[in-house]
């Protein structure tokens, strides 16, 4: 998108790399701690996905043939939430994508606060490693780990978990939350300082402009979700009553909290997406992207509106009519703007020459499948429907279509798109295909049936279920078989690519990858842009 | 409140809900008072409210339908009109008012569409129309009571509903069930004993959470007899899946013959007229 008089930095005048410890423990380096992120993402992306396993294994048959007690069922549940959201999603495409790409977009040096950027990493490391230790203490009598779901209501998450693992998993949210502002502030410092000369805010890349708005919503999130946990642990441990009614509190209060940040929460995992999507459209049909404005402003009103919706997660709480209403209409406003969006891919993709890459696949995919998940978000929408449908499998159908099939989708998008330049290594194309259509079908396969059920009424988080629910279980089930597969070929594409002797050129897509990360080695130098480039155009708007 | 009434015992309502039975009984339609196996539908509708409820969740799921189609549409072709060897000169366009706001304007008129059934369908839902029947549900770890007040001069009753699990369908039986009459507009007012729970009733096309320190009101009329079943909507601890819902709907004969039984067999309700007395 700028073309750019740009001085690929070298570090001839580094006399010395910093040792192993330095580098890796206490990096000040966004690519390092962009690295860290990804790394540490896969990894708790596997814990996620092992605890998905446990779930499919006992929801294929009813009956209790793994889980010997349901409540253990439950704290999986809330532990595949906890870490797929916050130690999974968000340290992907913020922590890791984020980090690596947003300083060379913009023509940056550093993110505007390195030392801090790192301490970021840690707390998120902190905070898994404070959930982990939940799952090992006693939550409700009789069992370990906290079996509330990720939303942790009271009075479940209070007098139901009398042991400490709710208040583990209360530090773990604090722990990753902290990290998250810190992140926040530096990003949002960082996009509005340091961009180099030349590259105004409408010159700026989309996927800076995503985690732009991304910082935004973490930035005023968060601390109301630090504060109603903070209010979860004190009625767990210290005796007041914000959530208890026999002190005058109100479970509902907690509920309005938690959401307040939940909802923006939802925006935060797919902004950074929607960013990467623009960037690997663009580049593979050759064309800018189409309304450039159109998309930064759309991401700004998803934003900015996704903070006045959050009580379509509480329809059925006996809320007046009036704030029903007001809900519904609201909410409704969203699929606008995110339409918009939409159909702006598909214009970039018309008339374009398109190269059907693997980061191609998985971006195109996205597009479908998004919709599908935005559609029955708006069959949600509407309280009246969601009386029926709220707490049911059609809820997990609509967000893991969003999520798994569309920020997940986007996660490895990102990766084919990038892998060559941040390792200077090639995924095989093959294998990158492979892995998009086993994802595809085995997750089409898994999720598209589980709106069959909730029509039908099967509730969720439900360890056991009656025996109607069983066909469509079991057909779900052997969709998770076949994404698993698909996860087998991508671990097998990323260690062909390290043993292969091909190397990347700087720019393996060619001429529709017009953003400056193109113009460095691959991988960048440690330090790049110790010269700031000049910039000339910006994206045709 | 009468006026609404009125309106949904019209013929279009029960219209609908005879043609939705008609066509349920075909295979692969939707469960009467329980789920079927490979179910792809909502639970038969036996209000007036839930056929209201049933039908714009339809038109809501074409909608959907219908546009995913359209952007799977507009995909396809580019992957064949727009791939490199079918087009090896990419177009520099990059805006089109017309179409920009076309696609601006169009969605927002489909969401008025949407909106406008939405919000009489809600208004219904949540209106207070006056009761026949009044029944107090409580919400438990992990069992369902039900009190049924005093009315006049006959004392209330209250007994519990525990998981029958000798009984089947598995997992949707209670020892006692909550009965109401048909055609009757039944109130209940939900709360909870400890934590959330939600009281679900699938045939009557709703639910509402069941909150310790709070009374939440809804309100059905089933309109045909059956046994009906539901499961606890909110998650409440290790039995949360353990803790389901039967409400049979009789005639007023019936019913009012269950009331006498109900108020022999199960523990009376203490109104405080005993206190009174003592004094």
């Amino acid at each position: 998108m700028a073309t750019a008089a740009a001085h690929a930095g070298h570090d001839a005048h580094h006399d010395h790399k910093p040792s192993f410890f330095a580098r890796w423990f206490l990096s000040t380096n966004h690519k390092d701690i962009g690295t860290l992120y990804l790394l540490f993402a896969f990894m708790a992306g596997i814990v996620g996905a092992f605890l998905s396993f446990g779930i499919r294994m006992e929801m294929e048959e009813p009956g209790l043939q793994y889980f010997s007690n349901p409540q253990t069922y439950n704290v999986f549940v809330t532990g595949h939430g906890l870490i797929m959201v916050f130690f999974m999603v968000m340290p992907a495409l913020i922590g890791g994508f984020g980090n690596w790409f947003v300083p060379l977009m913009i023509g940056a040096p550093d993110m505007a606060f390195p030392r801090m950027n790192n301490i970021s990493f840690w707390l998120t490391v902190a905070g898994f490693a404070s959930l982990i230790c939940s799952l090992f203490v006693e939550g409700a009598p009789g069992a370990n780990g906290a079996g509330t779901g990720w939303t942790v209501y009271p009075p479940l998450s209070s007098s139901g978990h009398p042991g400490p693992a709710v208040d583990f998993a209360i530090f773990a949210l604090h722990l990753a939350g902290a990290g998250s502002i810190l992140g926040a502030i530096n990003f949002i410092t960082t996009i509005l300082n340091m961009r180099a000369p030349g590259m105004t805010l409408h010159k700026m890349p989309l996927f800076a402009w995503a985690e732009l708005v991304t910082a935004f919503l973490l930035l005023l999130s968060l601390p109301v979700l630090a504060g109603a946990i903070t209010m979860l642990l004190t009625d767990r441990n210290f005796g007041t009553t914000f959530f208890d009614p026999a002190g005058g509190g109100d479970p509902i209060l907690y509920q309005h909290l938690f959401w307040f940040f939940g909802h923006p929460e939802v925006y935060v995992m797919i902004l950074p997406a929607f960013g990467i999507v623009s960037h690997i459209i663009s580049t593979f049909s050759r064309k800018p992207v189409f309304g450039y404005l159109a998309m930064a402003y759309a991401m700004v009103a998803i934003g900015v509106v996704g903070f006045v919706v959050w009580a379509h997660h509480m329809y059925t709480v006996g809320l007046s009519l009036q704030t029903q209403s007001y809900f519904v209409f609201a909410t409704m406003v969203i699929a606008v703007p995110t339409g918009v969006k939409i159909f702006s891919w598909i214009a970039t993709m018309w008339g374009g020459s398109i190269r059907f890459t693997a980061a191609m696949h998985w971006a195109v995919g996205f597009i479908f499948l998004f919709t599908v998940g935005g559609v029955t978000g708006v069959v949600l929408a509407n309280s009246a429907v969601d009386k029926y449908l709220h707490d049911t499998y059609y809820v997990v159908a609509h967000f893991h279509y969003v999520l798994s099939l569309g920020a997940v989708f986007i996660i490895f998008a990102g990766v084919y798109y990038w892998f060559p330049k941040m390792t200077g290594y090639v995924i095989p194309e093959w294998a990158g295909k492979l892995h998009f259509w086993l994802a595809f079908i085995g997750a089409n396969v898994l999720f598209f049936p589980m709106h069959f059920l909730g029509l039908a009424g099967m509730p969720r988080r439900y360890a056991d279920y009656p025996e109607a629910f069983a066909g469509w279980h079991k057909v779900a089930t052997m969709g998770g078989h076949i994404f698993a597969l698909g996860m087998v070929v991508f671990f097998i594409g990323v260690v062909l690519a390290f043993r292969s002797k091909t190397r990347a050129a700087d720019n393996p897509w060619g001429e529709g990858a017009t953003t400056l990360e193109w113009t460095l080695s691959s991988p960048p130098p440690f330090h790049q842009f110790e010269t700031l480039p000049k910039i000339v155009d910006g994206p045709a708007h | 409140m009468r006026t609404t009434q009125a309106q949904h015992r019209s013929p279009w309502g029960l219209a609908a809900l005879g043609a939705l039975l008609v066509s349920s009984s075909s295979t692969l339609a939707a469960g009467l008072g329980q789920p079927e196996p490979w179910q792809m539908d909502r639970q038969v509708p036996v209000t007036a409210e839930a056929v209201d409820l049933n039908n714009f969740e339809h038109y809501l799921h074409w909608l959907s339908f219908g546009i995913s189609l359209f952007v799977l549409a507009l995909i396809l072709v580019c992957i064949f009109k727009f791939s490199e060897k079918a087009n090896p000169t990419p177009s520099k366009t990059t805006h089109n008012t017309a179409i920009e706001i076309a696609w601006t304007i169009i969605p927002v008129l489909i969401l008025v569409a949407v909106a406008i059934p939405s919000f009489r369908t809600l208004r219904t839902q949540l209106s207070d129309p006056k009761a026949d029947v009044m029944v107090k549900v409580i919400g438990h770890a992990w069992y369902w009571s039900y009190e049924y007040p005093a009315v006049g001069e006959q004392a209330g009753f209250t007994f519990d509903a525990n998981l029958d699990d000798e009984k089947l369908p598995k997992l949707l039986q209670t020892d006692n069930e909550m009965v109401v009459p048909v055609g009757k507009i039944v109130k209940i007012q939900v709360t909870a004993g400890d934590v959330i729970h939600s009281w679900a009733m699938p045939a009557f096309g709703f639910k509402i959470d069941a909150m310790p320190g709070r009374l939440n009101q809804a309100w059905f009329r089933a309109e045909r007899e059956g046994t009906y079943h539901g499961q606890c909507s909110e998650l409440c601890g290790a039995r949360h899946a353990y803790m389901p819902i039967v409400v049979r709907v009789v005639s007023e004969q019936a019913y009012a013959e269950w009331l006498t039984e109900a108020k022999t067999k199960y523990a009376r309700l203490d109104d405080g007229s005993k206190l009174a007395d003592a004094r």
